[in-house]
């Protein structure tokens, strides 16, 4: 199951960074979206599984088609990148992952120190609000905030200017 | 453990390809979704697999989608307001900031 999963992401990542399509990317992209939150179910997360779903597969890929149909003609095919381009950029890249898979490979993974306990709703919810030790009352504060100023801002960038 | 990592650097890096070709505003931006994907797989990796008791990667991973739909809206303000302006969003026809 792993490793079917790991396989969509790889391939329709790749297909999302190079298909010519713009909004076949997007969709690509879905793919590699609903495959990470499949991922999440396989490790038996289903509440950060339901947020994957709902709100990057849903959400922000709504939100990107929304801003390609508003941008560009769907026949429209993009430029392909030059060589020039496309050289250095595969070279930073297989380097990097080669270097990080290397790393991975070396390094002696110690086995887990506790046992599994089941998460649930109210363990997220009561440890998101408390002060106390494993307490995120301070992070969850400071995200309101801002998704608040992002959302004023982004209504403000958008609105149409009254020249 | 290790499968789990050697998939998010693949994709991290898959994205950081896209990222240095494209050309479009919005398909990198896609690019960065990716790449936050990826590191959100593998904050969850690391939590279930060496703490299982504990919570804080998928707190991570929470707080990390959060900060990809703020930064997703803002983008996608920006970029329809560059839109409007100029008819274009490459990146390349891109060289003034106000007018």
């Amino acid at each position: 199951m792993f490793l079917l999963f790991s396989a969509v992401i790889v391939v329709f990542s790749i297909l999302t960074v190079t298909s010519r399509r713009i909004l076949r990317a997007a969709t690509f992209l879905l793919f590699v979206l609903i495959a990470t939150a499949g991922l999440y179910f396989l490790l038996k997360y289903n509440f950060l599984a339901a947020i994957q779903l709902t709100l990057y597969a849903g959400g922000i890929v709504v939100l990107i088609i929304f801003s390609i149909l508003l941008t560009s003609h769907i026949a429209e095919k993009l430029p392909v990148a030059g060589l020039m381009k496309k050289v250095p950029a595969a070279l930073v890249a297989l380097v990097g992952a080669a270097l990080c898979i290397l790393v991975i490979l070396q390094y002696n993974f110690p086995g887990s120190v506790g046992a599994y306990e089941r998460v649930n709703v109210r363990m997220i919810g009561e440890s998101l609000l408390s002060y106390g030790k494993y307490g995120y009352a301070l992070p969850f504060e400071v995200i309101s905030i801002l998704l608040l100023a992002a959302m004023v801002g982004s209504i403000i960038l958008a609105k149409k200017r009254k020249d | 453990m290790s499968w789990f990592l050697i998939l998010s650097s693949v994709m991290f890096f898959i994205g950081v390809y896209g990222f240095l070709i494209r050309k479009n505003l919005i398909t990198m931006l896609m690019s960065i979704e990716l790449v936050l994907n990826s590191v959100c797989i593998n904050f969850v990796a690391f939590n279930k697999i060496l703490y299982p008791d504990h919570m804080e990667g998928m707190f991570f991973t929470i707080f990390i989608i959060a900060v990809a739909a703020a930064e997703a809206s803002v983008a996608i303000a920006i970029i329809i307001n560059i839109y409007r302006r100029i008819v274009n969003i490459d990146v390349e026809k891109m060289n003034e900031m106000k007018y």
